[in-house]
Order: structure tokens, then sequence, then C-alpha cells
């Protein structure tokens, strides 16, 4: 074959295999939840949603994991609210008050940047630790802090990304009004609010999925969750436990406890993209 | 409209010598996501000298330049009909082979981009993908251009350096050996000079009338006193259409248009 | 506030250094990192296997996502339109906001079987299908979000004249990306991919679900590993009535977040002087 002949079968078969790479990545998404669709649904009924585990339910027998979703609920709404009040003065602090560049600001966001990479058994086992410490037994409370800790630097990095975006005349014309900077953090707030929502939402979504971070601080219990101070139920721990059961019966109704969880997700990730083409329409 | 054009054509006839012009264009239109860029261009491009083509910001110029070598066809929402002959073959026949017809046309940019490489591998590059691997042949290649565009000396003792660490006036004239290495037969310059220091500019402009003996040369230039010293022909293109075409000293001295004079003065830009 | 932060990341380190404290004394650093056997019944504190189980995993999931990653990043970037590019990317950051716990059933589901019914078959190889090598395809579809989206932002600010000029010279689109493109591109993929094994490193419970959890150092591809966040989350239950156990996994956190946070590190400082020179 001719030199040129070579070099654009070459580019034929190239371009194939960066198809096929693509067409893999964004399909393993429809199959994980395809899968998890096919084996969850048969299972899926209103039982499952509206009763916790009555007597034998590990062994295949009545009840619904109303427990481990309540749980899940409460858990990630507290740390989420907790992790917004808390993250959203942190990243207007960051951005407003601390001057652009400065080492301060700098090595504060390489931190935050840390925090948000640091896996969540991490956090579970120095959050473990100190309750062992402290003497606190495992809990719902135990969870929550461990949960709001988990989220506050996602929190703090998607507001910083969105006060990135805002154009720099902004604050300069703000200032120039005279204003003060807490009138200015006012203003960006309100030029960012659906961003806000955006924030809210992914780390909500971080918090109810999460394992690792509940595992050794939240404990499990079969009851509805009823005080704070007792040991709860999480969707995803229901998920994990069920697992390894052998009888399929209960592998089925963690198949369906894993099509609800993903469910969950799935909205979030919609009312997500929601808010975030409605900001789009707001944009300068 | 169609009166300059065929005018034109007439004219070209003149200036053109008899053996076949390398560069022939008809009826090219090209339309930039439904914006028409180019009318009917109609041109022979004159064998072995430097044409530069000239204009308003914005006419067109660069993308009639790009239609030589058929860059243009990276552009978004980009249609072209017509033809670009070169040696009497049409570049946008439908089973035109683009590589091919690229290597025909070396291509000098507006800023020099040398390939992130070393002196060497960027003249090399070429060669090396149009199948040429024997190790003395390449250095033949190398030595040769670097040669040719007064580099040699200078970096001689350095060729395995990256290119990204030379001047920015050495990495122009790398750029146009690296160019030279693949004996094209036309040398496309857009706009080449303007990102260079006053002696690296005289340094390539002089290069560039070297050059004209073995190649055919087309620039692009806003600069016309750059056009002035360079060219053998000038093209003035106004709002997509060429408006006049003539020896350099014709179309500075004694414009036929109106807009021509107006631009030459300096009145539009 | 900012003063909190600060302070949290400098009790965590110290908090688990401290609760270390008791088996570095026991036991020296250098031979806990090299020991291979994990006993603690026994006083025998051996992190060769869940060292080597997190590297196996790593490794298996970066063979497998990163030629697909740059493959299609670049198809993106190369050859793809804008609407196909916001039709693609955001599914793909659909799959970052899949918990770790779906993974790890769609890895019992799917992974586990098909490699142990299918796969193994064909290599004539015995498994249960609970493998380093499922623990690597797991992970690999976890990190395609945060690699694929680094690599697309960094082959963007490849100026186009450097395409056009080796276009010019006539190479061919696909020699252009292997030869030039991807050539400057290096440093860029290289943070993307650094992200992408940290992400790896901390991963528990997906892989914790299919990697087998045998305290072994798995030889092969089909071999039983045991990551270090999975040595954590598996024995906490454990480590109060064993002496020196807790130190051990508090070492264990410890070890996961130096090496993380290290990781982190080198990549954001690529990226930041990346974004500096653009």
């Amino acid at each position: 074959m001719s030199n040129i002949g070579k070099r654009l079968l070459k580019e034929k078969i190239a371009k194939i295999a960066m198809q096929l790479s693509g067409i893999t990545i964004t399909g393993s998404l429809f199959f994980i939840v395809g899968t998890i669709l096919y084996k969850g649904l048969p299972y899926l009924s209103w039982e499952m949603i509206s009763q916790s585990p009555q007597g034998g339910f590990y062994i295949g027998k009545e009840g619904g994991i109303l427990n481990a979703i309540l749980g899940s609920l409460y858990l990630a709404t507290c740390s989420t609210f907790l992790a917004t009040i808390i993250g959203i003065p942190i990243s207007i602090f960051l951005n407003v008050y601390v001057k652009r560049g400065s080492f301060l600001e700098r090595t504060c966001k390489l931190l935050f940047d840390v925090l948000f990479g640091i896996p969540s058994i991490v956090y579970g086992a120095i959050a473990f630790s100190i309750m062992v410490w402290m003497g606190i037994r495992a809990s719902l409370l135990g969870g929550i802090i461990t949960i709001t800790l988990l989220t506050i630097p996602i929190v703090v990095r998607t507001i910083d990304e969105l006060l990135k975006t805002i154009p720099g005349d902004l604050k300069h014309v703000t200032f120039s009004l005279g204003s003060t900077r807490w009138e200015l953090a006012k203003v960006l707030l309100k030029y960012i609010k659906p961003g806000i929502f955006t924030a809210i939402l992914l780390a909500f979504g971080r918090a109810i999925g999460d394992v690792a971070g509940v595992l050794l601080t939240t404990g499990f219990s079969d009851n509805l969750p009823k005080y704070i101070d007792e040991p709860a139920a999480t969707l995803p721990l229901a998920i994990f436990f069920q697992l390894s059961s052998p009888i399929p019966e209960v592998q089925g109704r963690d198949y369906a406890s894993a099509l609800i969880l993903t469910f969950i997700i799935l909205i979030i990730v919609i009312c997500t993209h929601l808010l975030a083409s409605k900001q789009q329409k707001h944009k300068i | 409209m169609h009166t300059s054009s065929s005018i034109q054509t007439a004219e070209t006839q003149d200036l053109v010598t008899t053996s076949i012009p390398h560069i022939q264009i008809k009826d090219l239109n090209v339309t930039i996501e439904g914006q028409r860029i180019l009318k009917d261009i109609n041109l022979s491009i004159p064998n072995n000298s430097v044409t530069s083509i000239i204009g308003p910001s914005g006419c067109g110029k660069t993308t009639l330049l790009k239609t030589l070598n058929r860059l243009v066809d990276d552009a978004k929402g980009v249609e072209v009909t017509g033809s670009v002959l070169v040696n009497g073959e049409d570049i946008y026949a439908k089973d035109a082979e683009v590589t091919h017809i690229r290597k025909k046309m070396g291509l000098l940019s507006q800023k020099p981009f040398p390939l992130p490489m070393s002196i060497f591998d960027n003249i090399a590059y070429g060669p090396r993908i149009h199948g040429e691997k024997n190790k003395q042949v390449l250095e033949q290649i190398v030595e040769t251009q670097l040669r040719n565009v007064g580099l040699w000396e200078e970096v001689k003792d350095r060729l395995d350096a990256s290119a990204t660490q030379l001047s920015i006036g050495q990495q122009q004239r790398l750029c146009l050996a690296r160019g030279l290495a693949v004996k094209p037969e036309i040398i496309l310059g857009d706009e080449s000079t303007s990102a260079l220091d006053p002696v690296s500019t005289q340094t390539i402009e002089n290069l560039l009338i070297d050059l004209k003996q073995d190649y055919t040369i087309v620039l692009v230039t806003h600069i016309l006193r750059q056009a002035r010293r360079v060219s053998d022909y000038i093209i003035f293109v106004y709002n997509g259409e060429i408006t006049e075409f003539g020896r350099t000293d014709d179309v500075l001295l004694n414009p036929q248009h109106e807009i021509t004079r107006q631009y030459v003065k300096g009145f539009i830009s | 506030m900012l003063a909190l932060s600060l302070v949290v990341i400098i009790l965590i380190l110290v908090g688990l250094g401290i609760k270390s404290m008791p088996l570095l004394q026991a036991e020296s650093l250098g031979r806990i990192l090299t020991e291979s056997v994990w006993s603690p019944l026994n006083g025998s504190f051996g992190f060769l296997p869940f060292i080597m189980g997190t590297i196996w995993v790593t490794l298996i999931s970066l063979l497998i996502s990163v030629p697909l990653c740059i493959l299609a990043s670049a198809y993106l970037v190369e050859y793809a339109g804008e609407a196909l590019r916001r039709m693609v990317l955001p599914l793909v950051n659909v799959l970052a906001a899949i918990p770790p716990v779906l993974y790890g059933v769609w890895g019992v589901l799917f992974v586990v079987p098909f490699l142990s019914q299918y796969l193994a078959p064909i290599v004539g190889v015995e498994t249960t299908g609970y493998t380093v090598f499922a623990g690597g395809i797991v992970l690999a579809v976890m990190i395609f979000p945060i690699m694929i989206s680094i690599m697309v932002e960094v082959l963007q600010t490849i100026p186009y004249e450097l395409k056009a000029a080796s276009l010019s010279l006539g190479a061919t689109k696909w020699e252009t990306i292997t030869k030039v493109i991807l050539v400057k591109a290096k440093p860029g993929l290289m943070a993307a991919i650094v992200l992408g094994i940290s992400r790896a490193f901390g991963e528990t419970i997906a892989v914790l679900m299919v990697c087998g959890n045998i305290p072994q150092i798995p030889k092969s591809f089909f071999d039983a590993g045991y990551p270090l966040p999975a040595l954590i989350a598996n024995n906490f239950g454990e480590m109060m009535s064993i002496p020196l156990y807790d130190s051990a996994l508090m070492f264990a956190a410890l070890l996961l977040f130096v090496l993380i946070f290290g990781f982190n590190l080198i990549s954001r400082l690529i990226l930041n002087r990346l974004e500096g020179k653009g």
C-alpha cells in the first residue's frame, strides 16, 4: 500500500477507535442505570417504600426500607443545611474580604481543594475515633456531623467556581457606588442565586449517597429514625448490607433499593440541570 | 461586479506567460455560516513571482489565501463552490486528496508556531510524515533548509534543542524552513512578518524575494510598504471581490478603481 | 472560620499521626510498609498487601480508562461539533454523581459474573470474579468523568494555528493529533491522570464490594486483593479488641491521606502553571 494509503487507513482506524471509546464511556452510564433498573424493577413495590423492616425482613419476609429512606433523607437534609450555612460564608469571605491573589487566599483555596479530595473513609475514621474518645455511640448525630464536614468543601468549591464567573466589573461598579464589602457580598449572592441551589443539590447528592462516612458513625437500625442520638439506617448502607445476603428475595430487594437511590440521584441531576440552564438565562 | 472580474481575467492573460499558470481560480465562491465571504473570484496567479493580496480587514484576504491550500475546510459552516486549479488539477474536485494538495503549498502564518519538538524534528516532521526514514537523507534536508533561510550557522550546534527556545524571528525562519522541507511548489504567507521586529522582517522579506526563483509566492499583507518592497503583482480585495489586479507599480501608483485609490492613499483601512 | 479550616487539616494530620504512634513505636516504618503478613491477632502488621492491592486496582483502572479517555477527548475536541460536546459532556458528568455504592451493586451484578463466567474461562483461569480486575474495571468507570472533563479542557486550549501548521505540511488529522496536539497537551493530560489516580486511591465502597478482600499480594489480574481504604472500612468493628489494631488502622488512614494529598497537590500545581501560561 502506498504511503498515503497507509496513513489514511491509520486515520480511519483511529477515528473508529475514538468513536468506540466515546460510546463506551457514555454508554457505561446507561449500562449501569439500565442494569439496576432491569434487576430492581421486578422487586420494587409500594411495600418497599412505605414500611420499615418487619420481623424476618432479612430472611425474605415482609417489610420495606422506609427506615433507610427516611434516615438518609434526614441525614442528608440536615448535613446539607449545615454545610451550606457554614460553607457559603467561608466562600464569600475568601472571595470578598481576602485580598485577591494573596498568600492567604491561595493557601486557603488549595486547602479546600485538598479537603475536597479526601475520601469519605478518612473522614469516617477520624470522626469515629473522636466519637470513641468522647464516648458517643454511633448515631444519627454522628453521621450528620461527619457528612457535614465532608460536604463543606463541596459547597465552598462550587460557590467559589461560581463567584469566579462573575465579571470583575460588577465588583468595581458596586464598590464605586460606595457600598461596603458586606453589601457587595449580598449583591454577589443574589447574582449567583440559582448557582447556590446547584451547590446545595450537589452537596445533597453526595450526602445521600455516602457509605464510608456513615458506616462507622451512624450505625444501623430497623426502626424509623426518631431521636438524633440513636443509630439510624441509611439507604446506601441498607443496599450495602442486603447485597451480601444469600437469599434471592433479599438480593432482589437490594436491587430495588439501589433503584430507589438511583431515582433520587437522577431527580437531583435533572434539577441541577434545569437550574444551570435557568442561570444561563440571567447572565449578563 | 462581473465586469471588473472579466477585466481582470483579460489583464491576467496578458501578464501571465504562456506556460500553464501554477494557480488558477475559477468562479470561486466561499460562504461561511451563511455569509458570502468571497464572490465570483476569477484569477490566475503568475508563476515564479511574489503576489501580494491587500485590502481592508475583514474583506476576505485571508480566506482567499486559505482556499489555496484548503485550510478553509476547517472553518465552521463553510461552503465552497468553483474550482482552484493547481497545475491544471482542481484541488476542490470530489476525489482530490487533501494532504497531497497541502504538501504542495507551504504556509507561513502570522505568528510563528514551532511544533513542540526539537529544531531538527521540526524540519524533519514533514519529510518523515511523507515516508522519509533514512537518517542521512533527513540530516541533509535539515541542513539544506536551514541554510536556505540563513539559520544554519546560528543553530547548527543545538539542533536537538527545543524549537521554542529560539527568538521569534528565528522561529519564523524555522517555520519557513519547515515548510520548504516538504518541497512545495507554492509558498503562502499570511501576514507573516506582523509579529516580527524590523530586522527579522527584513530578513524574511529578502528570503521571499530570493525564493521566487523557484517558487510561486502568494502573500497576504496589510502593510502597503511591504507589498511595494516585496511583490511583483498585487491583488486588491474589497468586500470579497477582486477589485484590482496588476503589477505592483501599476496598482499602487495608477490604480484603476476609486476604491483602490482610496485604500492606497490610506483613506480607508 | 478560615482559621477553622486550617486547623481542621492540621488536626487531621496530627490526630492521625498521634493515633498511629503506638504502632510506629512498636515497629519501624520501613518494616510495616514492606512486611507482607497481615495478622493482627499475632501482632503482625504488614501493610504491603494493602499497598499492593491499592496499586494493582489503581493501575488496572488506569490501563482501562486512560486510553479510552484520551481517545474520547481527542474525538470530542477535534472531530465532534459543539452540539455533540454539549450533549456528551453533561452525560459523562452524571457518572460522577452516581454514589459509589451503586457502582458496587453494578459491579456485583455484572462485572463479577462477567469475569468469572466469560472472561476467565477464555483465558483459562478459575476465579470467583471477586478480583482486583473487577475493582479496576469499576474504578475505571468511576474516574472517567474527572479525567475527561480536564482532558477536554486542556485540549481545547491548544491554539488552532499549531494544528494548521501541521496540516499545512500535509499531515493527516490523526497524525496531527498524535504528533503535535497530544505532545503539546502532555502536561495537562498528566495532571488529569494524576487527579484520576488520587480519586482511585481513595475510593472505598465500590472497590470493597468486588475485590475479594483477601489480604494477600495480588499476583495476577484474577487474584483477589484488599486495597487500603477497604482495610479501614472493613475492620473498624474489631479494632478495639486487638492491641495496636486501632493504631494500625489510623496509620492506614494517615497513609491514604498523605498519598492523596500529595497527588492532589501535584495535579493542582501542574494545572495552575498551565493556567498561568495560557
